[in-house]
């Protein structure tokens, strides 16, 4: 058995987990929460400054209880992008510390290549096309030619951040995702909003700011309904048509806004309608965690893909079809 | 609507074709996961702008097909009699090609699904179809990926793509000034790799 301890910590979540070929061994996870508003990126990361050597020493501790040492572990991976900078090289340091005093390899992982394969693990799916959506990162991707090529993606803000923005705006908390989705659940009333699909790509700053405006007409209620049937509608659009471009039969979910029903619902239709497959792990494996790090590490370990520790800067803007997918064979 | 058999050319994601004698007619489908309001009012937009592309691009001087008809989000118009270009494909023809793609990129409109199916040699014109995915634009990203994909499609299917592709770009720098930039920028997005 390969053992792998992968650490995640690109926005607000700090979580670190141990895997095997076939499990998750253990995961540790300790969340920033803002007072108010959003994410500050400095906040965030010293928030992660201040937690890494809890989390790990958790995780140790969790590891010592299953007659695991630290010495048993073949390889540290991290998350090396994209992220926010700061979070980004807070983990990397707790990273590469862990590397030299274990004496063992450095693996650096695309934080969205993580997401695509953590789902792959944790489903049926074998060769989808994947709706990636959280709060940063909206894409739409699919393997091809040794590469997670992005098939449309956000050209501005994530759908999360589009969401969050206009909870603040109406006076909701965050995370606004979940709180949207409960207004929404009263009403059947639908308000033009603008729909942005440029081709394969979407756009929802401009979506954000248009529900923020339509408050003065309408009600809360309306406007969480109509924002949310809007935007997922962009997202499933642009999902089908990677499936007719591509000739795939499968559909995957994640990233943390895949939490939403009625997302799931609607991919759910347009599969049904098209005879593809449609998969979504369990909760924990789609929102930012330490397990999918830790898992893609392992993939990337074995097929040795690792890199010195001078080598191991991390890439803000670090793009899913910039990595080579080594550890699959066609 | 006229009467005559129907012949189903393409049922698509988006849109559904019928050959009906010498007319075609294009409907969008409606999509079960989109609330009905938001997905009327799409199909309408996106019939409206197609059409209204279609008679821009021909004002500029670019083949395209006469429309007869638009209701709901449907349109009618003429069908075009003739080979697709990935039949017929020639050096001289992927000249003329450059000319008429310089040409629409002048008026400002890109037709964002340039493949060898989309494009009619009829023996004497050149003709394009399916204004789709097509929009309004003349910035250089919008141009250069317009080229990329159909580079594309002459890569992946016809051995001597090299010279077809050069014949291609003699024609297109002799309708649009800025052929150079944009061409430069259709290098840039294949380095990318993103549209692959």
């Amino acid at each position: 058995m390969t053992l792998v301890l992968g650490i995640e910590g690109t926005a607000w979540n700090l979580s670190a987990a141990v895997v095997n070929e076939d499990e998750v061994v253990c995961e540790v996870t300790h969340t920033y929460k803002p007072a108010t508003g959003g994410i500050h990126p400095r906040e965030a990361a010293q928030h992660h400054a201040q937690f890494a050597s809890w989390v790990i020493s958790n995780l140790f501790d969790e590891m010592a209880e299953k007659n695991i040492s630290p010495n048993d572990i073949d390889a540290i991976s991290f998350s090396q992008g994209p992220g926010l900078g700061a979070c980004l090289r807070t983990v990397a340091t707790a990273a590469r510390a862990l590397s030299l005093s274990l004496e063992i390899p450095l693996v650096g992982v695309n934080h969205c290549v993580a997401h695509v394969e953590i789902g792959r693990w944790k489903t049926p799916a074998k060769d989808p096309v994947v709706l990636y959506a959280s709060g940063a990162n909206t894409q739409v991707l699919a393997y091809r030619r040794g590469k997670y090529r992005v098939f449309g993606e956000t050209l501005d803000i994530g759908i999360g951040n589009a969401l969050d923005k206009f909870a603040r705006s109406a006076g909701l908390s965050h995370p606004g995702g979940p709180q949207i989705e409960m207004y929404a659940k009263d009403s059947m009333n639908y308000v033009n909003l603008p729909y942005v699909v440029k081709g394969m790509d979407f756009s929802f700053s401009g979506l954000s700011t248009a529900a923020t405006d339509a408050l003065q007409k309408h009600t809360l209620e309306d406007v969480c309904y109509s924002l949310q049937e809007n935007a997922f509608a962009m997202l499933v659009e642009v999902t089908e048509r990677a499936l007719a471009h591509t000739g795939k039969t499968e559909v995957l979910l994640g990233g943390g806004v895949g939490a939403n029903m009625r997302l799931r619902e609607m991919l759910d239709i347009m599969c049904d309608d098209r005879g593809a497959s449609f998969y979504v792990p369990e909760k924990r494996f789609m929102g930012d965690n330490g397990a999918m790090i830790a898992w893609l590490g392992l993939l990337m370990y074995k097929a040795g893909d690792t890199i010195e520790v001078e080598d191991s800067h991390v890439n803000p803007n670090y793009r899913p079809d910039m990595v080579d997918v080594t550890w699959l064979k066609e | 609507m006229a009467e005559g058999v129907n012949e189903m050319i393409r049922d698509g994601a988006e849109a559904k074709v019928i050959r009906r004698n010498n007319r075609l007619v294009k409907s969008r489908v409606p999509k079960r996961y989109r609330v009905r309001e938001l997905d009327e009012r799409i199909r309408r937009e996106r019939t409206r702008a197609e059409a209204r592309l279609i008679s821009e691009a021909r004002r500029a001087g670019v083949a395209t097909p006469v429309i007869y008809d638009i209701y709901n989000s449907t349109i009618e118009m003429d069908y075009i009699e003739g080979k697709p270009l990935k039949y017929v494909i020639s050096e001289d023809l992927c000249e003329i090609l450059g000319e008429l793609v310089g040409r629409l990129h002048a008026a400002g409109i890109i037709h964002g699904d340039l493949t060898t199916s989309n494009i009619i040699w009829d023996g004497n014109k050149m003709w394009l179809i399916d204004f789709g995915l097509a929009f309004s634009a003349g910035d250089l990203e919008s141009r250069g990926v317009d080229i990329h994909v159909l580079f594309q499609t002459l890569e992946s299917s016809h051995p001597n793509h090299e010279v077809l592709i050069d014949a291609f770009c003699r024609g297109y720098r002799l309708t649009l000034s800025s052929a150079d930039e944009v061409l430069d920028r259709v290098i840039e997005i294949e380095k990318r790799g993103r549209y692959a």
